[in-house]
């Protein structure tokens, strides 16, 4: 368990978040992430964040798939279980090339959403702390993750005064567990919704 | 206040006359040492290559338009930034229609039986798969098609230009929307009438019907995805040549990335089509089809034939697969060029082992050609650039193009 304390603002206008962001970064406070209903573009680069791997990734399985595709295929063909295909050679490369290029396409492509998965930490089962439920309708909710040098008022009063409408303080777990919402005792010893929201 | 009117640098006019001056100097020498030489060789070689060039160069210039209007019926707004550089380049779209016209006037009437087998009564009478498609290839039908694609292509091409230039004056909320239903309705009938040519005929008459015994249902695609990847290599050009010189105030690194974008998904579809034409053909294995592969990877044309492949299928596949290539303006630019000569060579590879078979040469008179045609689509296309304002500031889409973000 890696419990930490929180200090969580929401938004409701790109227009306000951008420079808030810009200024949360500037004062030094560390950003745990940004939540939004729907994908921003910018943000990541608002943020700092560096260009994904995702697609190197990719490139990796899918030569892994055509590696795979290759080999087995003329293993079969020409060691293991030789047959004639009208008259062909039996290293027949253009009929094979629709399948290495399927092999391709399926691992990488598979490759690619478990990578995903892994990297945005989702998987059946495995649950994550949500800040605040209106970060999948209509806010977005930024999350500053206290220090031992944070002054929580301060970072409270600074992320009001740069135009945050809902702000409160959360210890929550930082990583994912295996579990259920409802088993976590954390989640509902802290409230975190706001009444009025 | 951004830079609206095009003024052509001294540097493009020197390339546009020094080629432009190779070209005509090619063409001439061709006129007289090819066309009327006494050896039948050199007549076959000189409208083989006109026919090359002429085809491929209007293919390239077309597939502008069909961008355009490709863009404009998915109601797209991310090219308005850019939108008048492929409108340049498709007013080039009439001029080579009339040189292409020309060519085929030449060979069919000038009785260029080593180009297309057909025009000779007297061989199409002895042979009864000629006789069969008759009905198709004839010089009535040719000439009268061809006519008329081209025709339709130069008038609304030229409606869809004119349309945008009415996006040079404001427009209100109500007049916008009738605006952008009026471009899409024009562009659909472009769409449809490009599918019914390039996508189809055109190509069997123009192409196709030089190996007129064979055939190939892959064949236009092929042709059309071949042009359409040179033409989309030539509008990057272009913009990067403006974006370079100051212009295109509004188009960034995530337009040309598009661009880059489309240029490496149809090199790949270039290449579905290239491999799946000849796929079908070598597991049937059927003379009357393997004949047309037979001079291409077994004969004198074999190492065209692997060049054109690594060129437009191994080169944009590694070199254009990364972001970051595709935000370079210089790889894009290296990419382009190697694209627009890989797709001519392609073309070239298409046309010459049907017609000038063994005798086929990549020399002064190849290359001169196009450099004529080179020079000629700069020259027409600055022309058409000075002529309108580098963008359509009241375009109800230009927004959405300039906070374009890939």
């Amino acid at each position: 368990m890696d419990i930490r304390k929180f200090v969580v603002g929401s938004f409701d206008d790109e227009a306000v978040l951008f420079p808030a962001v810009e200024k949360v970064r500037k004062a030094g406070y560390k950003i745990h992430d940004v939540y939004t209903p729907f994908p921003v573009h910018g943000l990541d680069k608002a943020l700092g964040l560096r260009d994904t791997s995702l697609h190197t990734a990719g490139f990796i399985y899918g030569l892994t798939g055509l590696t795979t595709a290759l080999s087995f295929i003329s293993w079969i063909l020409t060691k293991d279980w030789i047959q004639n295909y009208g008259g062909k050679p039996h290293f027949s490369l253009p009929a094979w090339i629709p399948i290495m290029f399927e092999l391709t396409v399926l691992f990488s492509a598979v490759g690619m959403v478990l990578t995903f998965c892994y990297l945005c930490q989702m998987a059946p089962f495995v649950k994550k702390h949500h800040f605040s439920l209106r970060a999948t309708d209509d806010l977005f909710v930024m999350v500053i993750e206290c220090t031992a040098k944070t002054n929580v008022q301060e970072a409270e009063a600074f992320l009001a005064a740069n135009g945050a409408l809902d702000i409160n303080v959360q210890v929550a777990e930082a990583g994912w567990w295996i579990g259920r919402y409802d088993m976590d005792r954390k989640l509902f010893e802290t409230q975190t919704e706001a009444a009025t929201a | 206040m951004i830079k609206q009117q095009f003024q052509t640098p001294a540097g493009y006019k020197k390339w546009t006359f020094a080629l432009l001056g190779i070209g005509l100097a090619a063409l001439l020498a061709g006129i007289f040492l090819l066309a009327f030489s006494k050896d039948e060789h050199d007549v076959t070689r000189f409208w083989a290559v006109l026919l090359q060039n002429s085809v491929y160069f209007l293919m390239i210039t077309n597939a502008a338009m069909f961008l355009i209007c490709a863009v404009t019926l998915a109601h797209g707004g991310w090219t308005i930034a850019f939108r008048r550089v492929p409108e340049a380049i498709s007013a080039v779209v009439p001029v080579f229609s009339v040189l292409a016209l020309i060519v085929f006037i030449g060979i069919i009437y000038g009785h260029q039986h080593h180009i297309y087998h057909w025009v000779d009564e007297a061989e199409v009478a002895k042979d009864p798969i000629l006789t069969w498609k008759k009905g198709f290839l004839n010089p009535t039908f040719f000439m009268a098609w061809t006519i008329i694609t081209l025709t339709i292509w130069t008038l609304v091409g030229r409606k869809m230009r004119q349309l945008s230039r009415e996006a040079d004056e404001p427009m209100e909320g109500e007049q916008a929307k009738k605006y952008i239903w009026r471009s899409t309705v024009w562009a659909a009938i472009f769409i449809v009438f490009f599918a019914l040519t390039t996508g189809s005929t055109v190509p069997w008459i123009w192409f196709m019907s030089i190996d007129a015994h064979w055939y190939s249902t892959m064949y236009s695609w092929y042709t059309f995805i071949s042009g359409f990847v040179g033409g989309l290599a030539l509008i990057a050009l272009f913009i990067v040549f403006l974006k370079n010189h100051g212009y295109l105030e509004y188009t960034s690194r995530e337009h040309v990335h598009d661009v880059g974008k489309f240029i490496f998904a149809f090199s790949i579809f270039w290449t579905y089509l290239w491999f799946s034409q000849f796929m079908l053909i070598w597991y049937a294995n059927i003379p009357e089809e393997t004949v047309y592969f037979q001079p291409r990877i077994n004969g004198p044309y074999k190492g065209i034939f692997w060049f054109n492949f690594i060129v437009n299928f191994a080169a944009p596949i590694l070199i254009l697969m990364t972001r970051g290539s595709k935000r370079n303006y210089a790889v894009v630019t290296f990419m382009s060029v190697l694209l627009i000569l890989g797709h001519w060579l392609d073309y070239y590879q298409m046309v010459m082992p049907g017609t000038v078979k063994d005798h086929f040469s990549l020399g002064w008179f190849e290359w001169g050609i196009f450099a004529l045609y080179a020079g000629m689509i700069l020259f027409f296309t600055g022309r058409a650039l000075a002529k309108a304002p580098m963008v359509a500031t009241h375009h109800p889409y230009l927004k959405e193009s300039v906070i374009h973000h890939t």
